[in-house]
């Protein structure tokens, strides 16, 4: 028992809303022993952040602890002063946000941040927390370790930001860490890197740690024990390799069988069909610099395309020229035989009509002011001039096509919705303008699994009973494996490799897709270390790609 | 309809204060006639009597009674500082929406007249107008109306700018919607809650601005009664105050009296606006 580090008995923690205290964590245990890392699991809005930062006796405004007690190395958290916090906080229990961009102060260098809690503390002189940022910027892998502290945030990428952050939180060698979703804002290929970072620190140090995220295969490789929560209740806990290999609950096996979700192949079709979308040599960018160089893409009706790749590779920018938002500078865009005006004022309304796109954030695509029937029935109005009683009937169906009630959202605002429903509005807006083609902007990756399942089975099914073509435009190789036809793989602006999935997925594959197909995490808790010494010296040399 | 009362419920007591205090002067103002025992300008007794019956609050020199001239005061500075505002919130929010809708040139046009117009300090370029023009209730309205418009132009268009980048404008242009359609419909309700607080302050300001213009003797011209000038009138008297007896001393409280009435109504809608701003910012504690 002596190395129990922290200890939470029977926490509840309440938040404030429409005027009465309502609950988000519903007693719940939780202990850890010194070097010890707890994998936290579950969707949005099971209450794993306000649980890890609980963790520091800390709740977020219009939150407060209600019941329970927190013990942190015999320290009781729940009635400690703001002073006493103030002393174990950054010094003793550290915590590393998910979007380090954001949590960095973008008017200071890094370093001079690094250095902030060490002083204030007391734990060091600031010179001698100079040095030993350095030190341990360069531990955690960092490049140019002496020089990358003298930079400022947006100087510098955001996987190396994220380990930045982590080199921050250990700077007064916590016994604690909370790390909240630190990898979910970052690519693939860059996540392995913090993954590995993050790990190796951690051991080092024999530091405690809480890992809070959504994504299994990553809890997999960090873990020794994982809690999985759902709606302010633990599921279960065990230790990492029983759990993965044996879940207890079902709520716990259908988090595991997501990533099982396969796609019926479509029914054959005709051959003598012209291919519905041809984008030829086209170049696209903002200014005077190009980011798409020379596309070439042929979509075939009621077939999906998925387009992966890593932020910057071009993907999101192809959207919008086909859109119509950002005329390209050469070449052309055919669709159904006839050339398709560049920019989309050009284009006659019952062409663009056809045309829809679906956005990554539904919460920043839907109008947070609109009603759902306003947000269904404008393309209704719009496109195909539906007034009164035509328009309401016609909303309805929408909203059942994509299995909500009617009655019970027709009426609801934007901020009544949880982050499936979002989306899920945001494709009956698409379906309104009854299109053939739809881009999928990353539709699921702001999604939990589960949801995002849903999501992808609700799509897949409108395809076949609507005769959709997608053009799904991801960075998850899991979802790709799920619903693509054809796979189109983007790097820097410029289309690597195409082709059926089979081939694409099958060896031999072009550098840029091995790297990208052996970045995406599996289950198995030997895969992280299993990958970095198959990949070697090549870890550090990734950092100039 | 639903939803304000339920945030009226909310409400915290500041915010009740304030709205009480703004409701009172609305009804003070619009019910000047009914409530005020004497007419606006007419000598009614001799001069500089003693708070007493009949006159509640004196009369001033030249034998008007100061408790009717305040109530009209409300309604003459209060009536003439909201049109101003309004005026001056329909220029400045159609050009900076239109400006952050439009871009370019329109915008770069725009935001440098702005810029012109604000680099000049108000006071003085209110006096030199209104010296030109001499000194009716419209030109007052207008000088104020289009300096004050500048500041709302800079808000709302960079409320709009904001609003612009999100992903639902994104979906609208994409459906093609025309200009108006989208200022209308999808940026407008969602600038409305800061745009609604900056109106509550700017209302303040003209009024507070109103004032000095007629204490300066540029503002609303006598014997239309005004706070602003009655403070004026009656500056002087302050030193006439003689607290021996109660009769007296009331000569010292007659400039007080106008100006007390300025502040209660700008602390009345600062709180009502603090409200707002409070609920528009999302904030939980």
């Amino acid at each position: 028992m002596t190395d129990l580090l922290l200890e939470m008995k029977d926490i509840r923690i309440e938040g404030r809303s429409d005027r009465q205290w309502k609950p988000i964590i519903k007693g719940v245990n939780l202990t850890l022993n010194r070097g010890e890392i707890l994998g936290l699991i579950g969707e949005s809005g099971a209450g794993k952040s306000t649980l890890g930062l609980a963790a520091m006796g800390y709740t977020k405004g219009g939150c407060r602890i209600s019941g329970g007690s927190i013990h942190f190395d015999g320290q009781d958290l729940v009635g400690a002063s703001n002073e006493a916090l103030r002393q174990l906080r950054g010094a003793r229990i550290a915590y590393v946000a998910q979007s380090a961009a954001a949590a960095f102060n973008p008017a200071y260098r890094l370093i001079d941040q690094y250095c902030e809690a060490p002083v204030k503390h007391g734990v060091m002189s600031r010179a001698d927390a100079q040095s030993d940022a350095v030190e341990l910027y360069r531990k955690i892998r960092l490049p140019n370790p002496e020089d990358i502290g003298f930079r400022y945030p947006h100087q510098v990428s955001g996987g190396q930001l994220q380990r930045a952050m982590t080199a921050m939180a250990m700077a007064c060698r916590p016994d604690l860490i909370i790390f909240d979703e630190p990898t979910t804002a970052l690519d693939v290929t860059t996540q392995i890197e913090v993954l590995a970072a993050i790990r190796d620190i951690v051991r080092e140090y024999n530091t405690a740690a809480i890992y809070i995220t959504h994504d299994l295969a990553v809890v997999a490789q960090m873990a020794d024990k994982i809690k999985v929560l759902l709606r302010g209740e633990e599921v279960e806990e065990a230790p990492a390799r029983d759990m993965l290999a044996n879940p207890q609950q079902d709520y716990t096996k259908s988090l595991w069988a997501v990533r099982d979700f396969r796609r019926a192949p479509p029914a054959a079709r005709h051959v003598d069909e012209g291919p519905l979308l041809e984008i030829r040599d086209m170049t696209a960018g903002y200014g005077a610099v190009d980011i798409l160089k020379g596309i070439n893409l042929t979509i075939t009706r009621g077939s999906t395309v998925a387009v992966v790749g890593e932020s910057g590779s071009g993907k999101s920018t192809m959207a919008r020229v086909v859109m119509g938002l950002l005329p390209p500078s050469s070449g052309s865009l055919h669709y159904n035989g006839a050339a398709l005006p560049k920019s989309g004022k050009q284009r006659p309304r019952d062409l663009q009509r056809h045309i829809q796109m679906i956005h990554q954030m539904a919460d920043t695509a839907l109008n947070p002011k609109h009603r759902i029937k306003d947000i269904i029935g404008r393309p209704l109005e719009f496109f195909l001039g539906l007034k009164g009683r035509a328009k309401d009937v016609r909303i309805r169906e929408l909203l059942t096509l994509i299995e909500l009630d009617p009655d019970e959202f027709i009426n609801r605002m934007p901020s009544e919705l949880s982050g499936g429903q979002k989306q899920r509005v945001c494709i009956a807006r698409a379906l309104a303008a009854e299109p053939d083609f739809i881009i999928c902007d990353e539709v699921t990756s702001a999604l939990d699994q589960l949801v995002a399942e849903g999501i992808l089975r609700l799509l897949d099914r409108l395809q076949r009973e609507m005769d959709l073509t997608y053009m799904f435009i991801t960075h998850d190789i899991a979802t790709v494996r799920s619903i693509a036809d054809e796979v189109v793989v983007m790097q820097n602006g410029v289309i690597v490799e195409q082709g059926a999935k089979e081939t694409i997925f099958s060896p031999p594959h072009a550098p840029y897709t091995e790297l990208l197909l052996s970045s995406v995490p599996e289950m198995d808790p030997d895969w992280l270390a299993g990958l970095l010494k198959e990949r070697g010296a090549m870890v550090t040399s990734e950092e100039q790609l | 309809m639903h939803n304000l009362s339920h945030h009226l419920k909310d409400a915290p007591v500041s915010a009740w204060i304030g709205i009480l205090i703004v409701i009172f002067y609305a009804v003070l103002a619009l019910g000047a006639p009914f409530f005020a025992p004497f007419a606006e300008s007419a000598s009614v007794g001799k001069q500089y009597m003693p708070w007493a019956s009949p006159h509640y609050l004196g009369t001033d020199a030249l034998g008007r009674d100061v408790l009717s001239r305040l109530i009209y005061g409300a309604r003459n500075t209060v009536g003439i500082a909201l049109v101003t505002t309004a005026l001056a919130f329909t220029l400045g929010a159609t050009f900076g929406l239109l400006a952050a809708t439009i871009g370019g040139w329109f915008d770069a046009i725009s935001s440098r007249v702005v810029d012109v117009l604000m680099a000049i300090p108000p006071l003085i370029f209110a006096l030199l107008i209104l010296t030109i023009t001499g000194t009716s209730v419209i030109a007052l309205i207008l000088v104020i109306a289009i300096l004050d418009s500048t500041r709302v132009f800079r808000l709302s268009r960079a409320v709009a700018q904001g609003i612009l980048t999100m992903d639902y404008i994104e979906v609208a242009r994409m459906r093609g919607e025309g200009m108006f359609w989208l200022i209308r419909k999808e940026v407008l309700p969602n600038a409305a809650a800061p745009l609604i607080a900056e109106f509550g302050l700017r209302f303040c300001f003209v009024f507070l601005f109103i004032s000095a213009l007629s204490f300066l003797g540029l503002g609303i011209q006598p014997p239309t009664a005004d706070w602003g000038g009655m403070v004026r009138e009656s500056a002087k008297l302050i030193s006439f105050a003689n607290f021996a007896t109660f009769q007296t001393a009331t000569f010292g409280l007659a400039p007080l009296l106008p100006a007390g009435a300025i502040a209660l109504l700008t602390i009345g809608v600062n709180l009502v606006v603090d409200w707002v701003l409070h609920m528009s910012s999302g904030l939980k504690e």
